[in-house]
């Protein structure tokens, strides 16, 4: 499924979305995608191929990504720092949530 | 229109160098940015910053800032008479826009616009709402009726605060924190520009009974005592309706019993799963006959839960 055909989507593993699409929706640069993507800080599905292709659940990363660099002056290092630390913490909420889930009321 | 005082709302003297107001914007930015806070209220708190900062950074801007005079935060204000002649080259209404409207309309700093060929060309702003939906709307799918307050350009650039209206439709699979991408429902774009999104948040409201997590449910299951220990078939409310669930014999509190995808539907394929928590509930006014079969039971059983105590006490010393 690719993301630009779709009036309506769901943001999630499920779609995939170009790098020339995640330009268009973050504001960042495809040179600073690619170095984000060197300092592991996203992963292309595809990186050995030239044309990269994301799973559709990076937009929200990207487009934090775009208003973190506008915001908060951010140079890629950081930023790439930032997303991590900020993945690290949405995985660890998602455990909290389920955790909290599983507690009786 | 509202004033708002920015130099308060950046914590600085009104005759504060560029360098102080550069500083207390990214210490108050780095605090409310709402990609990294936590506070309900940072959102809104961070677009007061942001505003301020764009207008205080600009020494253009802040001269016209200025020029409007001093007033209360909130109080309505009108700017001077000769101000928009002085600092902007655009006619506007003061009724339907901000301050931040008011300086983001300046002319020549309308934010990505750009003249191509002698057209003024600025992409769709995009718009993000949260949608509250109940549970069973998430599993059936939705249509929901959304409401925002947005700044526009008209063709000649000028900014107008008006009230937009979505009907938006969203289908099964929707689940608490989702996103949802609505392509070129944001704001109009200008000359030939694509227009912006909408982003639809997804916000559950909490339910009865159910606890949500991803496309998982989870629901307390109160068992009596000797359902837990004989087993048991037992009706349990799903979202399709109730199912007999079989609970096996010895099954103890805090066990996850699973009903395979009678949870929420997913926005592909499948669904989640529904996970009934044990709880064994036992009565807290007895009768008399139930009172003499539990006496006779403790009696009679050789059942110790906590004979592993002492074991490990042991064990660690």
């Amino acid at each position: 499924m690719k993301l630009e055909q779709a009036d309506v989507m769901w943001l999630d593993a499920h779609c995939e979305c170009s790098i020339a699409e995640l330009v268009r929706l973050s504001g960042l640069s495809e040179a600073e995608l690619r170095e984000l993507v060197d300092y592991g800080a996203l992963a292309p599905l595809n990186p050995q191929e030239a044309e990269w292709t994301f799973s559709g659940d990076i937009v929200l990363t990207v487009q934090a990504a775009g208003r973190l660099r506008d915001d908060l002056e951010l140079d890629a290092r950081t930023l790439a720092l930032t997303l991590t630390l900020l993945k690290r913490v949405r995985e660890l909420e998602a455990q909290i949530g389920e955790l909290r889930a599983q507690l009786p009321r | 229109m509202k004033y708002k005082d920015y130099y308060q709302v950046l914590g600085v003297e009104r005759d504060a160098g560029t360098d102080a107001i550069k500083k207390a914007y990214r210490k108050l930015a780095h605090k409310y940015h709402p990609d990294v806070s936590k506070d309900p209220a940072g959102e809104e708190k961070f677009k007061e910053i942001a505003d301020a900062y764009q207008t205080l950074k600009d020494p253009e801007k802040r001269a016209a800032y200025d020029q409007l005079g001093r007033y209360q935060s909130g109080q309505e204000f009108r700017p001077p008479p000769d101000w928009s002649r002085q600092f902007g080259d655009t006619q506007f209404s003061t009724d339907d826009i901000d301050l931040a409207d008011l300086f983001a309309g300046l002319a020549g700093r309308r934010p990505h616009a750009e003249r191509r060929g002698g057209t003024f060309q600025m992409p769709g702003q995009d718009y993000e709402v949260t949608a509250h939906i109940t549970l069973d709307e998430a599993s059936r799918g939705t249509t929901v009726d959304l409401r925002l307050t947005v700044p526009e350009y008209d063709q000649q650039g000028r900014v107008h605060r008006v009230e937009r209206t979505f009907k938006a439709r969203i289908p099964k699979g929707a689940t608490d924190g989702q996103r949802l991408r609505l392509r070129g429902k944001g704001g109009k774009g200008l000359g030939g520009a694509p227009d912006g999104d909408l982003y639809l948040n997804i916000a559950l409201h909490p339910h009865a009974l159910y606890r949500v997590s991803g496309h998982d449910l989870y629901l307390d299951l109160p068992l009596t005592p000797w359902e837990a220990a004989l087993g048991a078939v037992v009706e349990v409310p799903t979202l399709g309706g109730s199912v007999r669930l079989k609970v096996p014999a010895g099954t103890h509190a805090g066990q996850k019993l699973r009903l395979a995808r009678r949870g929420l539907p997913k926005p592909s394929e499948g669904e989640g799963d529904l996970y009934a928590i044990v709880q064994i509930a036992v009565p807290t006014v007895l009768s008399e006959r139930e009172r003499a079969l539990f006496e006779e039971l403790a009696k009679g059983s050789s059942f110790n839960p906590r004979g592993h105590f002492e074991q490990e006490i042991r064990h660690e010393t």
